[in-house]
């Protein structure tokens, strides 16, 4: 595996420093700080309710934060307004969990909108570069007109996937990649997410409770607990951990299921 | 905008020295902001005669998917020509994005749908039409089977949401609709003040004004209300749950959608639209009543006393008596478009005008083959 040697240098693409974030008296975090550094798959794990979802949200501007500084690609998001933000939204791109696409357009639609928006290229260059957006995540080519509602979850994420990736995005944010996915398409997600960043040079950052997916795919684990972060490093690293968040985290029974698994998957490559 | 002050990619023809081949050279961003200008000048190039051609992109600052697809085409249809095109000095990590590239390359072109010709889209219309009666009519026996068993067995009637229906139907379209039929009141009183004073006979503005409202105007006007707020509220509501899959959830767990969700609604309806009625009766003789008074000198006792000679027992019965159906039709209708949502937003919103629009004709279809059948009854 040539994930977990990859390694971390080069200027920060994501700098989270002391976030702190307060649902009326509920506080959520207490002065988070994360690093994502250029081409990582950096994941950010933790129970139900530690605010993963939410600090992927803030990082994205679609949520405000209480205190503390978020940068992405040096500027600060926390407080910019929407006009400031628009050329940093070109440069990332977002999967959400339950795919979010445009019910009322086909996926090739979901992507073309896209590029419509924020390009000048002619409509026979569009629907091209839509439809290799769509070959790229693994969809068949017949997907293209088809509406989202005729479409399985797995084919909705990676539709989903093709219009992150519509503005050949450098950072891409996934919430819950593989969830809802039975185990096969889960695995061709892994897979997906990985061959991505190594063929298209892609930051991402992902949100995840898929053990199988961090031990495949994962470069970098942050793990949430109590509001702060309680350890972070490859899962490696991790598993020896000796947080007792971390060690409940990774050594419940599913977790040693998986990081049996993934030991197995090295021992044979 | 950012895309016109960015640098532009670009393609050059060029010889190159030692070979005297002929060298295209690529050079800039070749990315999906990049690309908007080259595209267009790829179009008109006039590629130099010759059969081997060279495509050099060691000046190339950026490459993406976009550019690399651009790339990859503009390569393609020059072979296609029968040119021989050879890459060079692409950096490794371009190359084998080009490389992913072409090997991901598909049929870009969805299938060509041709125009249905103008016969077969009167046919397909006439037949949804059909389809669309012949639904709405088992959608409407479907409810009333359902009513049916649930007044066998009463127990099984929800007042619960009945009477909650009841409360956001009723209670709360009170202000809208006595203001309305207010208004119309004043309005046809308005309209008939002058032709009245014309032949004196000021005193039959009464006349003018009940009947109008009592026995038309008052039912017309709450079922319509109701039709374009409850009416609305029913099909967006169904149709969410349908998008959501809370309808199959519902079947699921063996509660009968029409149950829970048709019956509650059409029951509060038939209540409360009669009641209504009669409150827009009130409402609407008032205004007609201020207005005689500030118009005719019509004083409210005169108006009251003529009234009540004016207005038969029937009128008012025949009035309140459509305002049952008028419901019925109003809940029914914004229930069925409801259950017919598939799939997308979108869908939700075309079922809604479609509910609405549709409610708002067949009641006022009703409301005339009601004024021909109290004709031949002699009301």
């Amino acid at each position: 595996m040539r994930t977990s040697e990859r390694p971390a240098s080069g200027e920060p693409v994501i700098e989270v420093r002391g976030v702190h974030t307060r649902f009326g008296s509920a506080v959520v975090h207490e002065g988070v700080d994360i690093t994502v550094y250029p081409q990582e798959i950096f994941a950010l794990v933790g129970g139900s309710g530690t605010g993963k979802s939410t600090l992927l949200r803030e990082a994205i501007l679609l949520q405000p934060v209480a205190s503390g500084s978020i940068r992405v690609f040096g500027e600060e998001v926390v407080g910019m307004g929407d006009e400031e933000a628009l050329p940093l939204r070109r440069r990332w791109g977002v999967m959400f969990e339950r795919g979010a696409l445009f019910s009322a357009l086909t996926v090739t639609g979901n992507v073309t909108m896209v590029l419509q928006e924020h390009t000048e290229l002619s409509e026979k260059l569009i629907d091209e570069i839509a439809a290799v957006k769509i070959a790229l995540t693994g969809l068949p080519a017949d997907a293209g007109p088809k509406y989202p509602s005729e479409l399985s979850g797995g084919m909705r994420k990676r539709a989903s996937l093709a219009r992150a990736l519509a503005l050949d995005p450098e950072l891409l944010f996934l919430d819950e990649p593989t969830a809802g996915l039975d185990p096969l398409s889960a695995t061709g997600i892994d897979e997906l997410i990985r061959s991505l960043r190594d063929s298209l040079g892609l930051t991402i950052m992902m949100v995840t409770h898929d053990l199988d997916l961090l031990w495949r795919a994962a470069d970098r684990v942050a793990v949430l607990g109590n509001g702060r972060i309680v350890g972070v490093g490859t899962m490696t690293e991790l598993s020896r951990s000796d947080d007792p968040l971390v060690r409940q985290y990774f050594y419940g029974p599913r977790g040693r299921a998986a990081s049996e698994q993934a030991w197995k998957q090295k021992s044979i490559s | 905008m950012t895309a016109d002050t960015m640098a532009q990619a670009t393609i050059e023809a060029g010889r190159a020295p030692a070979t005297g081949v002929v060298e295209m050279r690529c050079a800039g961003p070749w990315t999906v902001r990049g690309i908007a200008q080259l595209e267009q000048r790829l179009e008109g190039l006039s590629w130099p005669p010759g059969r081997e051609l060279v495509i050099d992109g060691s000046a190339m600052s950026a490459l993406d998917t976009s550019g690399a697809w651009l790339l990859h085409r503009t390569v393609r249809s020059l072979e296609k020509q029968g040119r021989s095109v050879r890459m060079q000095g692409l950096r490794p990590e371009f190359a084998s994005l080009l490389q992913l590239i072409t090997s991901r390359e598909v049929a870009a072109q969805g299938p060509v749908v041709a125009a249905p010709s103008m016969l077969a889209k009167v046919g397909e219309e006439a037949w949804s039409i059909v389809l669309g009666t012949m639904g709405y009519l088992s959608f409407v026996g479907e409810t009333f089977t359902v009513l049916f068993h649930s007044l066998l067995q009463p127990s099984r009637i929800r007042w619960r949401p009945i009477l909650h229906n009841m409360q956001i139907a009723g209670v709360e379209a009170l202000p809208i609709t006595g203001l309305l039929s207010f208004l119309m009141g004043i309005v046809i009183a308005y309209q008939g003040a002058d032709q009245l004073q014309r032949f004196g006979a000021n005193v039959f503005i009464a006349d003018l004004v009940g009947l109008a409202m009592l026995r038309e105007l008052s039912p017309l006007l709450t079922a319509i209300i109701i039709a374009g707020r409850s009416g609305s509220a029913y099909t967006a509501q169904i149709g969410t749950m349908k998008v959501t899959e809370e309808i199959d959830a519902l079947r699921t767990i063996g509660v009968v959608p029409q149950e829970l969700l048709v019956l509650p609604k059409m029951l509060a309806l038939i209540i409360v639209m009669p009641l209504l009625t009669v409150y827009t009766d009130v409402t609407g003789v008032l205004g007609g009543m201020i207005m005689a008074q500030s118009k005719l000198d019509v004083s409210f006792k005169v108006f009251l006393d003529r009234l009540d000679e004016a207005i038969s027992l029937s009128s008012y019965v025949t009035g309140v008596s459509k305002a049952p159906v008028f419901a019925m039709i109003v809940a029914l209708v914004g229930c069925y478009r409801g259950f017919q949502v598939t799939g997308s937003a979108e869908s939700v919103g075309q079922q809604t005008t479609l509910s609405v629009v549709q409610s708002i004709f067949l009641v006022i279809v009703t409301d005339a083959m009601f004024s021909v059948v109290f004709n031949i009854l002699d009301l």
